[in-house]
């Protein structure tokens, strides 16, 4: 599998047991690839040796999946996925098992960390390109990993049962009612009732704690492989196999294990403290991590005042918001123009007419009479689109270097804007909805989807710097 | 200050004229701090008497166990001497005999339990206990109403004043209020008629009360907190060791 | 990265010292997670002591009363019965209660704080059958020469009325006595021992 020639492993540990250590270490590779695998995945794992700060993400993020999953097994000792039990049986779990509520509030405070270590994660690989040729693959795997988050978090917050819960659950399902012609038949079927109920519970249930997981551990798998495969990126963005040593190994990788061993534990002990500084002293963290309408057993019969998603969800939220009747010409008008763009700017008559092809039809589904959709429909599937856009990066950026650090003005701009954007959607998407909020929700959703849709054009222009042939520390 | 009178204000106008638009704004309600101290264990002991001799009768706790009132200083016996009707063991939950169908028709909804609320009456106006503190302070006369009570903080709410001959009868008075160079009227809360308790001592009851329901929405809190300072400390040292590690390696690589 | 300049001591000291520190912390953490499997306080609730009215127990008779879900039997014995235990103790394993199958205040010879009143776990210490009653002294199938006691269906065991186990029987030890006080003369308390004990 790895190209670089193998050296004999040596274990370093204390004297007389050595011996029997590595006769046992001998017996269990001769079956099973034991020492292969530490070697291709850590040992002789050669990585960028200028790592900075944004690389620590990628291994904490693997620290809240286990912490996930260890604070799961254990909580569905306790938890009954029945709407008549649901409610009572967490706070059993918060009160009379025994170190229930640190359980608890382990898996709740993970949920968020979960997310804000991906988001932070995926800021990195926007800012040094990790998504460019050759990684294309575990940027996408990464981006499934992040819908299957989004889908495992959904589905584990009606669990509690409690009114953010219910309504939470409500609101989202009914956004397949929008799809034309299957939407209500789909919805009720993802319900399994006709509103949410005990089946839904049970189902979302099954999802969050055995199909997900196992899809998302397959995912994570994958990200790893993928990863190993054609070996990390670094802030440089410049290929450390270009140049290797006498035996094959790149000169400016140093081994995974210890060098990032060792430096990924200080990330963990970091992260841990900041982890058990929310679980033990602001498990709710102000209503953001556990929202309080939750701590009300849900009722069908009664809407809270404010429902939003949590957190994490709603800068999309935000834009499913923003799409309103009046805000559809702005759209089709955005459209047409990106129509325009392109036919004046490509080479290849055949894209030209497919995007006007496809131009024209998405403007008659949204402004064409009767021929269009309402505006509902178009909140889901812009909402949507906001999530999918992602796996087009790697073909949408142009730019001849991978790196910000090498990068010009237009596409620090555009990538200063995007973060802006997106803080200010999911900050709109916890608020009552107001007429300014709309406005700057409508505007960030223009935002959102010209970093993506523009690139092409406004990487290919930047003034970029020339990258060095070597990393730099 | 005067904004939040100026707020306040609103809300009476809007609870008057249209009841709707008072749920909406509900979340504008100026709250009162609670004066509450959560390791002020007489006080929480207080407050459990009172829980139990007021508001178990109609409301339920039904996530809590009488014997986790340990936790707050008392004993076992205690528990069941003082706090406990007969008949009910000391690890049983704090339920309720009233039946919720019958409560629905005396009240117009039955009335929640209560184990929690103290955590889902939190809100950007305030914690829970503020608010706790605020409502049970704030119900006044209401002819129209018809429990004969409503409440500034809760508008039209279906419970009753339990606790109206301790803390007297209030209601809803103009008042002037004079500032620089204005003058205005205003809807406040004024006692009526005086309970059995002066205000300072109704305030002091509910606030006992109330640092009691906080407990009970979280017995572990005090708990947790002390562990976590041991978490953290112990984190503190897992990091000095760490990154003695971590710079003992790299310098093969500087 | 030669190892020329580099301390070997101290990167070992280091790395025992973390994976010791690390390691006791994962000790640590995992402490809540053991313990949740533990009974919660629901379960200890359920359990709690149970009180029994003896008063209208008739001698020869016994009552079963419930206790962490398990029979615990309360039997009056007689004169007569206690007789056949005095006079059992070669047939028993273990006449004398050596073994800790019961508090210490029920290591008697009538494995009972009052002589009157045996308390039992009524569940057979070889594989959690509930063993029926046989008090009469007969001859029965099982032993023509039975002197009164308990027969356990399933395997055959035997004990006497002193819940003490035949010899040569599967199971191996006597019934469990569980801890109980008297609250009155004729009010027991079990699962909690007395007060101050």
């Amino acid at each position: 599998m790895a190209a670089t020639p193998k050296e004999p492993v040596q274990f370093r540990g204390a004297g007389p047991l050595n011996a029997p250590i590595s006769g046992l270490l001998t017996w269990v590779d001769q079956r099973f690839p034991l020492m292969s695998l530490w070697r291709d995945h850590l040992s002789q794992y050669y990585a960028p040796k200028n790592f900075n700060f944004w690389y620590f993400f990628g291994s904490l993020a693997m620290l809240v999946l286990v912490i996930q999953i260890v604070t799961g097994i254990f909580l569905v000792m306790h938890y009954k996925p029945s709407a008549a039990e649901a409610f009572a049986s967490v706070e059993y779990i918060m009160r009379d098992v025994p170190g229930g509520w640190f359980i608890r509030y382990m898996h709740s405070t993970g949920a968020s960390a979960f997310f804000i270590v991906v988001y932070l994660h995926m800021f990195r690989g926007l800012m040094y390109g990790s998504y460019r040729q050759p990684r294309e693959l575990i940027w996408i795997f990464g981006m499934l990993i992040y819908l299957c988050l989004m889908a495992e978090a959904f589905f584990g917050y009606l669990l509690p049962w409690g009114q953010m819960s219910f309504w939470g659950a409500q609101v989202i399902v009914n956004l397949f009612d929008a799809l034309p012609v299957i939407g209500p038949d789909l919805s009720t079927w993802i319900r399994g009732d006709f509103v949410v109920s005990d089946a839904t519970l049970n189902r979302f249930f099954a999802f969050h704690v055995i199909a997900l997981p196992l899809v998302l551990l397959g995912l994570v798998a994958a990200h790893i492989m993928a990863l190993h495969e054609v070996g990390s990126n670094n802030p440089d963005g410049v290929e450390i196999k270009k140049h290797k040593d006498e035996k094959g190994r790149p000169l400016d990788g140093i081994p995974f294990h210890p060098y990032y061993t060792v430096k990924d534990i200080v990330g963990v002990v970091v992260f841990l403290f900041l982890f058990f500084l929310v679980v033990f002293f602001m498990p709710e963290m102000g209503g953001y991590f556990l929202e309080f309408n939750n701590f009300i057993p849900a009722d069908p019969l009664k809407t809270p005042p404010h429902i939003a998603p949590v957190w994490y969800f709603t800068p999309y939220y935000s834009i499913l918001r923003a799409i309103t009747e009046e805000f559809m010409l702005v759209l089709a008008i955005g459209v047409a123009a990106y129509v325009v763009l392109i036919w004046l700017t490509a080479r290849d008559s055949r894209v030209k007419l497919a995007a006007a092809a496809i131009g024209l039809v998405v403007i008659v589904l949204m402004k064409g009479g009767p021929l269009a959709l309402d505006a509902k429909v178009w909140g889901v599937v812009m909402m949507g689109a906001a999530t999918l856009i992602f796996f087009l990066l790697p073909w949408l950026d142009r730019s001849p270097v991978k790196s910000i650090r090498y990068k010009g003005t237009l596409f620090r701009t555009a990538l200063t804007v995007f973060v802006i954007t997106f803080i200010v959607l999911g900050y709109y998407g916890v608020q009552v909805v107001t007429p300014v909020g709309t406005v700057i929700s409508q505007i960030g959703t223009l935002l959102y989807f010209a970093f993506f849709l523009l690139m092409p054009w406004y990487s290919a222009m930047d003034k970029t710097k020339p990258e060095p042939d070597r990393v730099t520390m | 200050m005067a904004d939040n009178m100026n707020k306040f204000k609103n809300l009476i106008a809007a609870l008057l004229f249209a009841p709707a638009l008072a749920l909406a704004a509900g979340a504008d309600v100026k709250l009162d701090r609670a004066p509450i101290d959560e390791t002020d264990q007489a006080s929480l002991q207080r407050g459990a008497r009172h829980f139990v001799n007021y508001c178990l009768n109609c409301h339920s706790a039904n996530y809590m166990r009488y014997n986790r009132l340990k936790d707050i200083g008392l004993t076992d016996q205690q528990i069941l001497d003082n706090l406990v009707f007969t008949g009910v063991k000391v690890g049983d939950l704090m339920r309720v005999a009233m039946d919720a169908n019958e409560a629905r028709e005396w009240f117009g909804a039955a009335p929640p339990d209560l184990t929690v609320i103290a955590r889902s009456r939190a809100s950007h106006a305030g914690s829970g206990a503020d608010w706790l503190y605020s409502y049970l302070r704030g119900f006044y006369r209401d002819a129209e109403r018809p429990s004969g009570w409503n409440n500034t903080v809760y508008p039209n709410v279906g419970m009753p004043h339990v606790l109206w001959e301790l803390q007297g009868e209030q209601v809803l008075a103009e008042r002037k209020v004079q500032g620089a160079g204005f003058e205005r009227t205003e809807m406040a809360l004024k006692l009526d008629k005086p309970g059995k308790l002066s205000p300072v001592e109704y305030d002091r009851m509910v606030a006992d009360l109330v640092n009691y329901m906080v407990f009970m929405g979280e017995p572990v809190r005090n708990d947790r907190k002390t562990i976590g300072m041991f978490v953290l400390l112990a984190l503190g040292l897992l990091f000095v060791l760490a990154y003695a590690l971590k710079k003992e390696y790299w310098k093969d690589v500087h | 990265m030669s190892d020329k300049d580099t301390d070997q001591g101290k990167r070992q000291f280091l790395v025992a010292a973390t994976t010791v520190a690390g390691g006791v912390a994962a000790g640590a953490a995992a402490v809540p997670f053991v313990a949740s499997m533990m009974p919660s306080e629901r379960a200890k609730a359920a359990g709690a002591p149970v009180e029994v009215d003896v008063s209208a127990l008739a001698p020869g008779e016994r009552i079963t009363v419930e206790w962490r879900g398990k029979p615990v039997w309360v039997v009056r014995r007689t004169k007569e019965m206690l007789e056949t235990i005095r006079a059992n103790d070669a047939n028993v394993a273990d006449p004398e209660s050596k073994k800790p199958m019961q508090p210490p205040y029920a290591a008697n010879a009538t494995r009972a704080i009052k002589d009157e009143f045996l308390v039992v776990v009524g569940i057979c210490t070889h594989l959690g059958c509930s063993p029926v009653d046989k008090f009469a002294k007969q001859a029965e199938a099982f032993d023509p020469n039975w002197q009164g006691g308990f027969y356990c269906p399933c395997h055959g065991s035997l004990f006497d009325l002193a819940g003490r186990v035949y010899k040569n029987r599967p199971a191996p030890d006597n019934l469990v006595v569980p801890p109980h006080t008297y609250l009155s003369d004729t009010r027991i308390l079990i699962g909690e021992d007395s007060k101050g004990a």
